[in-house]
């Protein structure tokens, strides 16, 4: 077992197939969960015929989305609509290689870079070419104002978003995500974390990085790009049978990365609460998961309560309120770091 | 031997999507073309060991500008080429000749110093020795190119909002 965790053929095929075999994994789960949740929100029943509780439910839509008819409007722009899902997809799915899902560091991350956090904007930064694409390539005027509300949200909130994530990177002075996730361990828990942190400061940094990325992954409040009242699906309006899914996917996976990232930058990763004997039973990976479900919570939790806002009041929010707050917060964490050398 | 080969693919890939680039008549396509490009180019960045530089390329270019880009092409619908024709017929052959010199210059300048070649140090393009670099030797020029810029960003905002 450890000769064969020591060689590079082995361990990495493992890596890739732990990471990516999660989050694929966690997709049918996910929303089975949240359609569950937001059922119970509302006072309905949600899905509950294909198997018990309807956890077969995801399945079912699986096989049915596998057998629809694929369906392609006549003058798309063929390539690029082929090309718009994958473009999608593939990022996604990138993004999660930097993060490390327990301490165990021949297992996780699948790559600990030096540029670590960097490499994952990258990825994120790159999401939303998927959205444009197929906006354009549809020949839609919906499809088209959704990739387009997409872009512009992107930009907006991706500065907020950079500028919470470089007051932890001024914290751990590196770029690894490893090391972020060592420097919250300490002998106070969850005192130790990047959310508490210089009081309120840590706390306010969470807080932009919070709704920077329901905005990041198009989720509601922010789901100006797929707005079913006004936009019929936004970018996916064309899109059927499994292109679609992939769309549908990729959301969801995002949804499990930015989370797994908010968990490893601000709520100590995999280490436990409190560093003491009946938290320290429990491994790193599950605190992992635990933390991770309770963000996962938080997306549905969301989207059954907010309504969604105006496109005008997203882009006050993200330039007047968050980019400024975020600045601010960051010299301050600056200053803070300078006086304490 | 595995680096020569991605050298090679991707220097391909570089020079094919740059003449795609301006040879492809639909302007998304040029665009993603470009997209395409900075990609090739930012794994000839890993390939130096200059990980920070790759990694703020992918951002910057191609996350950031070429999304605006392409955010200005569809807002616009920039479909039509015959729009975007050049009127005056003379800037032709002179765009040609100042290509030509460009392309000397620059193999003069790559073949002459062939020799004086040395192989990168491999932490070279790492965040600890870019930020050494940029905030010892090269600060005036840093600050400068900050000032550029903020110089730029005024004069758009002069420029966008003169009715105001």
């Amino acid at each position: 077992m450890e000769t064969l965790l020591n060689n590079p053929w082995v361990v990495i095929p493992l890596r890739v197939l732990i990471v990516i075999g999660f989050v694929l994994t966690m997709v049918p789960g996910l929303v089975w969960i949240e359609r569950r949740l937001l059922a119970l929100m509302q006072i309905r029943k949600g899905p509950n015929r294909v198997g018990p509780a309807g956890l077969l439910q995801p399945v079912a839509d699986g096989i049915k989305l596998f057998f629809k008819e694929d369906v392609i409007p006549e003058r798309v722009d063929r390539f690029i609509y082929f090309l718009a899902p994958a473009g999608f997809l593939i990022p996604v799915l990138c993004a999660p290689a930097v993060i490390p899902w327990g301490p165990d560091d021949r297992l996780t991350p699948i790559a600990d870079v030096n540029i670590g956090i960097l490499f994952l904007l990258a990825m994120t930064s790159l999401t939303v070419y998927g959205i444009v694409l197929a906006g354009w390539s549809s020949n839609n005027k919906y499809s088209l104002l959704g990739g387009l509300r997409a872009s512009a949200q992107t930009i907006s909130y991706e500065l907020a978003m950079g500028l919470s994530i470089v007051s932890v990177v001024l914290l751990t002075g590196s770029l690894s995500m490893r090391d972020m996730v060592l420097n919250q361990q300490g002998s106070l828990g969850m005192l130790n974390w990047h959310v508490f942190r210089f009081f309120p400061l840590g706390l306010i940094a969470t807080g932009i990085f919070l709704v920077a990325m329901l905005a990041e992954t198009n989720r509601a409040p922010f789901d100006l790009p797929e707005a079913e009242s006004e936009l019929i699906a936004g970018y996916h309006t064309e899109y059927s049978s499994m292109k679609f899914a992939m769309f549908f996917m990729g959301e969801y996976a995002s949804m499990i990365t930015i989370s797994a990232v908010m968990v490893t930058l601000f709520f100590g990763g995999w280490l436990p609460p409190l560093p003491f004997a009946p938290f320290t039973w429990i491994p790193g990976p599950l605190w992992f998961l635990i933390k991770l479900g309770v963000f996962i919570y938080f997306f549905i939790w969301v989207r059954a309560t907010l309504p969604r806002l105006r496109y005008d009041m997203l882009m006050k929010l993200g330039w007047l309120r968050l980019l400024p707050t975020a600045l601010v917060n960051l010299f301050l964490i600056a200053i803070i770091l300078w006086w304490q050398q | 031997m595995f680096g020569q080969i991605l050298f090679g693919i991707m220097a391909l890939v570089i020079v094919v999507t740059s003449i795609w680039v301006v040879a492809v008549r639909n302007p998304v396509r040029s665009a993603l073309n470009l997209v395409a490009n900075f990609f090739a180019l930012a794994v000839l960045y890993l390939l130096l060991y200059a990980q920070f530089v790759a990694a703020v390329q992918v951002i910057v270019y191609a996350g950031a500008i070429m999304v605006l880009f392409l955010f200005t092409i569809m807002l616009l619908n920039l479909g039509a080429p015959a729009e975007l024709a050049e009127r005056f017929e003379w800037k032709r052959p002179i765009t040609w000749g100042l290509a030509l010199l460009f392309v000397i210059v620059l193999a003069g300048g790559v073949f002459a110093r062939l020799g004086e070649a040395q192989p990168v140090p491999d932490n070279i393009g790492t965040v600890q020795m870019v930020g050494k670099y940029l905030f010892t030797d090269w600060v005036y020029p840093f600050e400068l190119t900050s000032v550029l810029l903020l110089i730029a960003i005024v004069g758009a905002i002069v420029m966008a909002k003169r009715r105001l």
